[in-house]
């Protein structure tokens, strides 16, 4: 069962279709999907049967959830105080953790993974009450009297796939929205940053009720064995192969799936105004490329699109901006594993690649650390730019008219993000009118991952599914519709035996016609 | 031309029209709402001629439960589309100032519909209105057990709308299965949970975001001391009035307290004879059963050893006419299939229990349905039935209004489906929400950047931590000096 990386070899197992129930007579449509799912099954190859061996702690969630205990306010409240404590009280041991996964440097650790956790769950604090107040509808005069609501509440038991660049954020803030909505979760960090996943599953249960949020350890076997289980809603954040296989693994249950993947995500460069507002340009491509986790973000800066004349400029910056931030090495983070080293440095070493390299390049093993890494037009087919980079290498392309990328963005699967640096407005409504995206950013770049009122998420490849603020809430949240009547009025219309004199008065309603409709109701109008 | 090909070329084309941009001026989705709208008004006869060959459905039902709910969604969104469109501006919050947010709809792109046969002019339009609304292409795939009105949709679509970017196809098994292979921006299906969950199978080889509008047992819960009368005539318009019971919002069982039993069934007897006639099956104001696969299934359902000698009422049928009449059941086994699969059929079983409270224990030992209803007067039962049953809707003192009211979100949960439709919701149901924020130049937060220092590091905790003396240092550029 040994699997090399984290793939989950299955589709859906055809038994667990089972269509066949003694009294159904199955259509031909069923046998027809069936018949081609099991042919989806097969090509997915083996599949490990594991025996649902996690099968006490769902249970235990379940159970959690069926007590009724996690809707109550006072409940969800003192969770998310559990969790604020224990990002204050557990912060040095976080940044060690995450030194040790990944590299990361303190202040990075801070900005991009424990500070905004602590917006978060005092977001959610603030605005619980907000949330979970049914919200009252309008109600056509028709049915009067009565009232309608849409209430929200809670899916029941959800499960969190983390990913390993944001190990700590990427597992506590669904979580945050998860308890906020009032269910039980359980969260599985990533195997590959694995100081953070024991960190988390060592600490949280002192901080939060251990009965109702549990933390799971382990990587795809573990992960297979979850999606055999019925969850209320899976969200999960990594590559779409996996998405892919989540799922499908999903669709057995009829779970509902929100799915956090990646893509690249361009920076178109158009000219700045000011040789000041070049720098801070440059400054916050710095930021959201080698300042992030090495360039291992979901929403880094993946490639740099600019016109031919303005490349001089912008690599002289680029230069010198990256040698003054970059003076010790320390500050940024290192490569997570020997396997993403060796794909990173791989995508170098493509012999149509190598030549374009520009800057940097020089790479060490042992302490997984690529050095910031600039190329100039690699080509357009090979691996580095088709696929996701996530790592500290940016291509820059060169276009005649900067105008052209919008063109060149479209041509890609839509990513998580687009950020222009342009003060252009025709070029700017362009970019929002004829590409799609996740989000789009003007003149900054990864900073929209920390406004609240801004949902985060993906389309088309980059995912679906939208969270942070008010949003983390819905994701996990179902909307109920309510309405209530009373027996004052009766609309004897509504029932049969039918008639042409009824169908003519439901014409009227229909019509809001009230007039028409109360005068041939009295027989004075046909 | 192969299903397969056909599949694809259908898609293609539907890309490319897309990719031109025309769907999505406000110009062109209004007008095709309104060649929906005037398609629904002059074809009016049609429409009810093909759902009577279908369905024998009676006029009244064609009328109210298909053509007009349709009529009022494409007004709505014709009402409110400008104001769909616009962004909404939202506050981007101190830790990014200066900045300025907004969330802006764009279309999905490429969407595909099935349809279901039991509201088949419904079911087709009211998702399709949603996704032109949203500005995008769209294919409908009708179903093929309700041919007369899948033929006629093929046919008067492309009179009325853009067929450049709204399409039919028509077909089966294999049409629809190529279709499902394709790779589509949504896939909105209406059905059944089996069908539902290969749907999301298949969705998940091109990651397309799905939403399923599935069934589930309705269950209807009557209470004591409520006006039975009036109690019995809801549940019975909600039930035969709908399709005779071939709805996914119909009551499928009824639980109420042994001692109120009796006096409900003799109350139900009386207003499906005053409804229905003393001989149902004469009875022009009910649908017939879709077709004999079903016929038998009901009929099964019916004969199982051991709920037949549960009949108390009706229980005839004419296999020729494909009709069955109204059936009341008393008390059949809970293991005995009618209980354990939705009936989908004029069959209702009640359920007596000691206790009404006992009903909720009931309920929640079956899978989330797409509503549930209630009949009381007592304002705590009401307030546990809200807060104890999770249901797609609750409904209380009546059944299937809400499916009319635009502003409430129609859709299931758990095993009743995923996703939520009607009104502003069928809008966003085929729109991505994209955040757009737009920073500037001024106030450059140097603290942002390596090298990390912890003067650097303490202002950007005191920036997340809202505190404003490190927001204003932030923004003037601290800490000043050194890199």
């Amino acid at each position: 069962m040994g699997h090399q990386d984290h793939s989950f070899s299955c589709a859906i197992h055809p038994s667990s279709l089972h269509i066949h129930s003694a009294f159904t007579l199955q259509s031909e449509l069923e046998l027809e999907l069936e018949r081609r799912a099991r042919k989806l099954y097969e090509q997915g190859g083996q599949r490990t049967m594991a025996v649902a061996g996690l099968g006490e702690t769902v249970c235990e969630l379940r159970q959690a959830y069926e007590s009724g205990k996690t809707r109550s306010l006072a409940w969800r409240q003192a969770q998310l105080r559990g969790l604020l404590r224990f990002l204050k009280e557990e912060e040095e041991a976080a940044f060690a953790a995450l030194r040790e996964d990944l590299g990361k440097h303190r202040a990075e650790a801070y900005r991009d993974e424990v500070g905004l956790l602590v917006k978060s769950a005092n977001e959610a604090l603030r605005q619980l009450g907000k949330w979970t107040t049914p919200e009252r509808v309008w109600i056509p005069l028709v049915a009067f009297p009565a009232t309608a609501q849409i209430v929200p509440e809670p899916l029941g038991v959800i499960l969190v796939f983390s990913c390993w660049n944001v190990p700590l954020g990427l597992s506590l803030e669904p979580l945050i929205g998860a308890i906020a909505a009032g269910n039980a979760v359980a969260v599985k960090p990533s195997e590959l940053s694995p100081c953070t996943a024991k960190f988390i599953g060592d600490n949280i249960g002192r901080y939060v009720d251990a009965s109702a949020v549990k933390v799971v350890q382990g990587g795809a076997e573990v992960g297979e064995q979850l999606m055999e289980h019925r969850w209320d809603k899976v969200l999960f954040t990594g590559s779409p192969r996996i998405g892919r296989a989540v799922m499908a693994a999903a669709s057995r249950h009829l779970t509902p799936v929100a799915l956090e993947l990646g893509g690249k995500c361009p920076c178109i460069f158009d000219m700045m105004g000011s040789a000041r507002e070049l720098q801070i340009a440059v400054n916050r491509i710095i930021g959201a490329k080698w300042s992030s986790c090495a360039g291992q973000a979901c929403l880094a800066i993946d490639y740099v699109l600019v016109e031919e004349r303005y490349l001089p400029i912008l690599l002289k910056v680029l230069k010198s901006t990256l040698k003054r931030f970059f003076s010790d090495p320390d500050h940024m983070a290192r490569i997570v594993n020997a396997r993403h080293f060796e794909r990173l440095s791989n995508l170098l070493k493509d012999k149509a690649v190598a030549p374009s390299i520009l800057h940097g390049g020089s790479m060490d093993a042992k302490d997984l650390y690529i050095e910031p890494t600039i190329l100039l037009n690699p080509p357009l087919d090979s691996a580095i730019m088709t696929e996701e980079i996530f790592g500290p290498l940016l291509p820059i392309i060169t276009l005649k008219k900067i105008e052209d990328s919008v063109a060149f963005v479209r041509a890609m699967p839509k990513p998580l993000a687009i950020y222009a640096f342009t003060g252009d407005a025709a070029l700017r409504r362009r970019i929002v009118e004829e590409t799609s995206s996740g989000t789009v950013v003007f003149n900054d770049a990864l900073v929209q991952y920390a406004i609240d009122a801004l949902p985060f998420g993906g389309v088309g490849q980059s995912g679906f599914g939208q969270y942070h603020g008010k949003y983390s809430f819905e994701m996990f949240s179902h909307k109920k519709a309510v309405m209530k009547r009373g027996y004052l009025i009766e609309l004897t219309l509504r029932y049969p035996p039918w008639n042409e004199r009824k169908i003519n008065l439901m014409r009227r309603l229909y019509r809001f016609d009230y007039v028409g409709f109360v005068l041939s109701f009295l027989g004075l109008r046909r | 031309l192969t299903a397969t090909a056909m599949a694809a070329a259908v898609a293609e084309q539907l890309r490319e029209s897309f990719a031109t941009g025309r769907t999505r001026p406000a110009a062109w989705r209004e007008a095709q709402l309104r060649g929906l709208l005037r398609m629904a008004t002059e074809m009016e006869a049609e429409i009810c001629d093909a759902l009577r060959e279908d369905l024998a459905k009676p006029v009244t039902e064609s009328y109210v439960h298909e053509i007009s709910l349709v009529k009022s969604s494409c007004k709505f969104a014709l009402k409110n589309l400008k104001k769909w469109m616009k962004p909404k501006k939202v506050p981007a919050g101190v830790l990014t100032f200066p900045s300025t947010a907004r969330i802006a709809a764009e279309p999905l792109g490429v969407v595909l519909v099935i349809s279901a046969w039991n509201y088949p002019f419904l079911l087709s339009m009211d998702p399709v209105v949603g996704a032109i609304a949203a500005g995008n292409a769209v294919v409908l795939k009708p179903s093929e057990v309700a041919p007369a009105t899948s033929s006629l949709l093929a046919e008067l679509l492309p009179r009325f709308v853009d067929s450049s970017c709204i399409k039919v196809v028509e077909g089966g098994v294999s049409e629809t299965s190529e279709l499902l292979e394709q790779k589509w921006d949504k896939i909105f299906y209406t059905g059944n949970g089996k069908v539902g969950r290969v749907v999301l199978s298949l969705a998940a080889k091109h990651l397309t975001p799905v939403a399923l509008e599935l069934g589930g047992k309705c269950p209807v819960v009557v209470d004591s001391n409520v006006d039975l009368h009036v109690a019995a005539k809801r549940i019975a318009a909600g039930k035969w009035g709908c399709n005779n019971g071939q709805a996914c919002v119909s009551p499928d069982f009824i639980i109420t307290t042994k001692s109120l039993a009796p006096k409900l069934l003799e109350t139900l007897e009386k207003v499906l004879q005053k409804f229905y006639g003393y001989d149902p099956l004469q009875s022009p104001d009910l649908s017939r059963i879709v077709n004999s696969n079903h016929f038998k299934r009901l009929r099964s359902l019916m004969d199982e050893e051991k709920v037949k000698d549960k009949i108390v009422f009706g229980g005839q049928s004419d296999e020729m006419q494909l009709k069955i009449t109204p059936t009341l059941l008393m008390d059949v086994p809970l293991d005995s299939a009618i209980m354990k699969e939705e009936i989908f059929g004029p069959l209702l079983p009640i359920i007596t229990v000691d206790k009404i409270h006992e009903s909720f224990a009931l309920i929640n030992s079956m899978t989330k349905p797409l509503a549930a209803y209630l009949f009381t007067k007592d304002s705590k039962l009401k307030y546990q039935f809200e807060n104890g049953i999770s249901a797609g809707a609750t409904i209380i003192n009546d059944t299937s209004i809400h499916l009319t009211n635009p502003h409430l979100p129609f859709g299931g949960v758990g095993e009743s489906g995923m996703g939520a439709y009607h009104g502003t919701f069928s809008f966003d149901a085929f729109s991505h929400k994209k955040a757009i924020l737009a920073r500037f130049f001024i106030g450059e937060v140097k603290a942002r950047y390596p090298p990390y220092t912890p003067a650097k590091l303490s202002i950007v905790k005191g920036v997340l931590k809202g505190n404003l003396a490190s927001m204003i240092q932030a923004i003037l550029g601290f800490p000043r000096g050194g890199a």
